[in-house]
């Protein structure tokens, strides 16, 4: 199996949605049953790159191996914290750089922090909503941390990770192990283009 | 190796100046610029198309066919014609009048344009960029090729008994290039037809630059028309220099940080060391300039942008005594290690001898007019491709 990739837009450090992919990637790899890679991919160090990519259309180095951590990945786990009730601008302009079809039939884990329960339905508003448009694979199963869960015992936040986890990793078995998302993948003979 | 000037003729504020020139000053800037091209000894001036401010250069046949009467060897091209929101019809009327009057001195190279309220300005969808493109021309190649077309298609009224005029110089039309940035079936366009492929080699990392001419040059040799290391590309590029690298880098930071496209973006080391800009000494640009073929194997033509983004004639023109100065050995640089089999870019010259060669075209291109019967000049069929 290849890689999953863990996308966190966390803009603190260390930060809790960091935290969060962390947890759920160490879940992941439990419910998976199979050693299997996790990279990280965090936003926050790639801020400055997405904006002039935005600007110019240049993709500096470390965003455009980014982007191929993620056209390569058998999964991802995306985590944002929830700002006026939807995800990041930073999170979002990440996933608006991403080429289209990257994210097609991708299996993703959504995942949210905020800081009070109140925010949790912004996941079924704006996360869900954006990764169906994207056409990936929305696991069932998303998970939400407000701040106090961190230290809460009754919060269950462990649980919902590992229940998370587990719908997560049987998208990502099931899913036939093609990467086709790549620019030239759609390449047409000219013959065939000409009579279109 | 062809060695060239492109210019995409933004009309930008000077910022270090604050002044914006007028269009009437840009666009004699321009002239200026391609008359300096042909005195420092350079191959090729080539001109975009643009249909919104700040460019002025809407109309590429009108302003290279000027340039042609005040020029003698300088080859006239385009950064790009839009061949999607264009009429067919006109470009193979138009270029076929500019071959004419510069004595065949003209290429061009077919764009789609990145400006989305041009297609429905000029009554086109967007979405139908590609299939634009690629009918346009078909039916461009047709016009050029058949004397008398009879044509139906998706994007334009149907054509029966039409003949383009004037026919093409001696009935070998200009060479085309396909220039695109990152889609891959515009490479496979180009080479399906043998034609020439530009990447413009500004705003992209070169590893893509690689890719895309790398795939041009396999399904060149796939279409049948050689090795893959003879196809035609060519590349963009951009400077900036003085004999000192700091003062290049001095002068020209309030202009990279204000320029269209890039400005406010990355800062001027992140984009020369992401893309193929080079601001420093003449020794510098030429290494870097010389560096390309690494990636993308021995080419043909290159082109550099050195006009825009407010920078006044005067610099432009110093620009060009530099550029000037090591063009001879530029050309050493690019000539040293070529192999035989590799062409040089095709000329109304050599394709004049190809089709002649082949039988295409007589021996002695002779009129086919004839203004004793009154008959039409056109009549013949098929005697002038």
């Amino acid at each position: 199996m290849s890689h999953i990739a863990v996308v966190t837009a966390g803009t603190s450090n260390p930060s809790s949605t960091q935290l969060l992919g962390e947890r759920l990637g160490e879940a992941v790899t439990t419910a998976l049953g199979e050693p299997v890679e996790l990279r990280s991919v965090e936003i926050r160090t790639l801020a400055a790159d997405l904006v002039n990519r935005q600007l110019t259309h240049v993709p500096s180095k470390a965003l455009t191996e980014a982007f191929e951590t993620l056209a390569t990945a058998a999964g991802v786990i995306a985590v944002t914290p929830i700002w006026n009730a939807s995800y990041s601008g930073l999170f979002k302009m990440f996933f608006d750089s991403l080429d289209e079809g990257v994210m097609a039939r991708r299996p993703v884990l959504v995942a949210a922090t905020g800081g009070t329960q109140r925010h949790s339905l912004a996941i079924d508003h704006a996360l869900v909503p954006l990764f169906f448009y994207l056409k990936a694979t929305v696991s069932p199963t998303s998970v939400f941390a407000a701040t106090a869960d961190w230290g809460d015992a009754e919060s269950g936040l462990d649980t919902r990770i590992r229940r998370a986890a587990a719908d997560f990793a049987e998208l990502v078995r099931a899913r036939p192990g093609q990467d086709a998302a790549d620019e030239f993948a759609d390449f047409v003979d000219f013959s065939e283009l000409l009579h279109r | 190796m062809q060695i060239g000037v492109m210019s995409v003729s933004d009309i930008t504020r000077d910022p270090t100046t604050g002044r914006t020139p007028t269009e009437n000053e840009r666009i004699r800037a321009e002239v200026a610029v391609a008359k300096k091209a042909e005195d420092i000894g350079l191959d090729v001036y080539a001109i975009g198309e643009h249909h919104n401010p700040p460019f002025f250069s809407s109309s590429p046949t009108t302003t290279l066919a000027y340039i042609a009467a005040q020029t003698k060897r300088l080859i006239l091209s385009t950064s790009t014609t839009l061949i999607t929101t264009n009429d067919p019809v006109k470009i193979a009327e138009d270029y076929a009048m500019l071959q004419h009057l510069a004595d065949g001195r003209v290429d061009l190279t077919m764009g789609r344009g990145n400006t989305g309220p041009v297609y429905p300005w000029f009554g086109k969808d967007i979405r139908d960029g590609l299939s634009l493109a690629i009918e346009n021309y078909a039916l461009l190649r047709q016009l050029w090729d058949e004397e008398v077309v009879d044509w139906e298609g998706r994007h334009r009224t149907p054509l029966h008994g039409f003949t383009s005029t004037p026919r093409p110089l001696e009935g070998v039309p200009p060479f085309v290039w396909h220039g695109s940035i990152r889609t891959p079936q515009i490479a496979e366009q180009a080479a399906f037809y043998g034609d020439g492929f530009l990447h413009n080699n500004i705003f992209w990392p070169m590893d893509h630059t690689k890719r895309m001419v790398q795939l041009y040059r396999q399904r060149w040799e796939h279409h049948g028309h050689g090795r893959a290391d003879t196809a035609i590309v060519g590349l963009g590029g951009q400077f900036f220099m003085r004999p000192n690298s700091q003062d290049a880098v001095n002068e020209f930071r309030p202009y990279f940080d204000e320029a269209p496209v890039y400005g406010h973006g990355p800062s001027m080391e992140d984009f020369t060391e992401q893309t193929p800009l080079t601001v420093g000494s003449p020794q510098q640009v030429l290494e870097r300039t010389l560096s390309f073929r690494d990636d993308i194997g021995d080419y043909q033509r290159q082109l550099f942008l050195i006009d825009h983004a407010g920078l006044p004639l005067k610099t432009v023109l110093e620009q060009m005594d530099l550029l000037g100065e090591i063009l001879p050995e530029m050309r050493r640089g690019f000539a040293e290690g070529r192999p035989e089999h590799v062409p040089d870019a095709p000329t109304h010259a050599s394709r004049v001898l190809v089709a002649r060669a082949e039988g295409r075209i007589p021996a002695e291109h002779a009129a086919s007019a004839d203004d004793v019967t009154g008959q039409s000049p056109y009549a013949t069929e098929g005697s002038n491709r």
